[in-house]
């Protein structure tokens, strides 16, 4: 896109900046654009496995971007794909051994939601739009703020479930013990199971999209 | 009767969609019609039912843990290659579907037709590297995963295909600005999946 004229732009330019920020609220990749939806509700039970997932998918987004955005000019329009998906894959394979083998806990809840990174629609989806056809730096921002608001939303949904599911937050008791005792209060089991994933993260588009103002159709 | 437990269990219990969220994306964005929705559905009833048993062949035979002793080669049985699992099996499958593709553009030009844009899509639906890894997480047999890989493919289609039909009536209704399009369907599909577990339980 900008490759015709290499101007020395500022790292932080009102562009970089927007780059980075859009994913946030105007482009939020999972409320708007409907990627990588899988392993947001899959994963989102509790609040650390989600936390632990959103730090994976920012590392591979923003590395996957680094990288396809540095060979670019190297990829045969043909076979782009094979290739987008072996960077994929390879730093995949990375942050699974890497959790192996310092968080194994996680690792386990995770199983094989980790290797079902490779087709988080996001980090391909990111490639194909924008790492294929920008400089590093931008390309770099763009996989940072895409991973960042998809670690935001699914720790969001995370939250919401364990409070709801459990009564927790981290494992802490978080509604207290007398609501149990006397007032008959009881966890609502249906958040920890999949229906309460979908309906957590549908009310949450909801939201999202009223305060956005986005419309579909 | 074992395999009918274990069909009955993927398609209905643990439905791929439902129960794991698997393939979600393409399930979002392709339900919109039942045509489309039945097409997605039958290619990727194909494709697991083909790309499992291969997955599970390279699994055993090369990459698990003391795998190539039919090698008879002691340095070669004592590798442990299930690291490299992630990457062969998003390019099995990846080649699996061009294959596929090719062999249907060769043998029905109707059926390409139908499918023609949804084969390429397969590749990343998570619903296809799922199955493959929850083949080798659960030690399914040969057998075992060739049932386990047609009855997640009919799970995910009958899902499919009954949001496809829910959203063309969704269409004539109501809705709130916000809740349109993705929210409402996010909503119905946690309404089905509750619906799905009514069948948890069941054993034949």
């Amino acid at each position: 896109m900008a490759d015709a004229t290499e101007t020395a732009e500022p790292l932080l330019s009102a562009k970089n900046r927007k780059t980075f920020k859009d994913p946030f609220m105007v482009n939020n990749p999972i409320t708007l654009q409907v990627l990588g939806i899988c392993s947001a509700l899959a994963v989102t039970a509790q609040l650390k496995p989600s936390l632990v997932m959103g730090i994976a998918v920012v590392f591979v987004v923003a590395g996957a971007n680094v990288t396809i955005s540095v060979i670019r000019k190297f990829i045969p329009v043909r076979v782009r794909i094979i290739v987008e998906m072996t960077v994929v894959a390879t730093l995949v394979i990375l942050v699974d051994q890497v959790l192996r083998a310092y968080a194994f806990e996680v690792s386990k809840q995770l199983s094989l939601f980790v290797g079902l990174i490779i087709t988080n629609c996001i980090v391909l989806g990111r490639l194909e739009a924008f790492a294929m056809g920008n400089k590093v730096w931008p390309s770099f921002l763009d996989g940072l703020g895409n991973g960042l608001s998809y670690a935001a939303v699914i720790a969001i949904v995370g939250f919401c479930r364990e409070v709801m599911g459990f009564g927790q937050v981290f494992g802490f008791r978080v509604v207290p013990q007398a609501l149990y005792d006397n007032l008959g209060y009881t966890n609502n089991g249906l958040m920890v199971l999949a229906p309460g994933a979908f309906i957590i993260l549908g009310l949450l588009i909801w939201v999202q999209r009223t305060v956005s103002g986005h419309v579909e159709d | 009767m074992e395999y009918i437990n274990l069909a009955i269990k993927a398609i209905f219990v643990e439905n791929i969609l439902l129960a794991y969220f698997l393939g979600m994306c393409s399930y979002l964005a392709v339900s919109k019609k039942v045509p489309t929705a039945i097409g997605l559905g039958l290619a990727v009833i194909f494709v697991l039912t083909i790309t499992s048993p291969v997955n599970w062949f390279v699994y055993e035979y090369f990459l698990k843990p003391g795998a190539m002793q039919w090698t008879g080669n002691a340095k070669l049985a004592a590798m442990d290659l299930s690291f490299l699992k992630l990457i062969s099996f998003i390019a099995i499958i990846a080649a699996m579907v061009q294959i596929v593709e090719m062999f249907i553009e060769k043998v029905s030009d109707t059926l390409y037709n139908q499918l023609g844009i949804f084969l390429p899509l397969i590749t990343v639906n998570c619903s296809i590297l799922g199955g493959a890894l929850f083949l080798v997480e659960r030690e399914y047999d040969l057998a075992e995963s060739v049932v386990f890989g047609s009855a997640s493919g009919i799970g995910w289609f009958l899902a499919i295909v009954s949001m496809a039909a829910i959203r063309q009536k969704l269409r004539y209704s109501n809705i709130p600005d916000g809740l349109r399009g993705l929210g409402i369907t996010m909503l119905v599909t946690g309404l089905i999946a509750m619906a799905f577990m009514a069948f948890s339980g069941i054993s034949l």
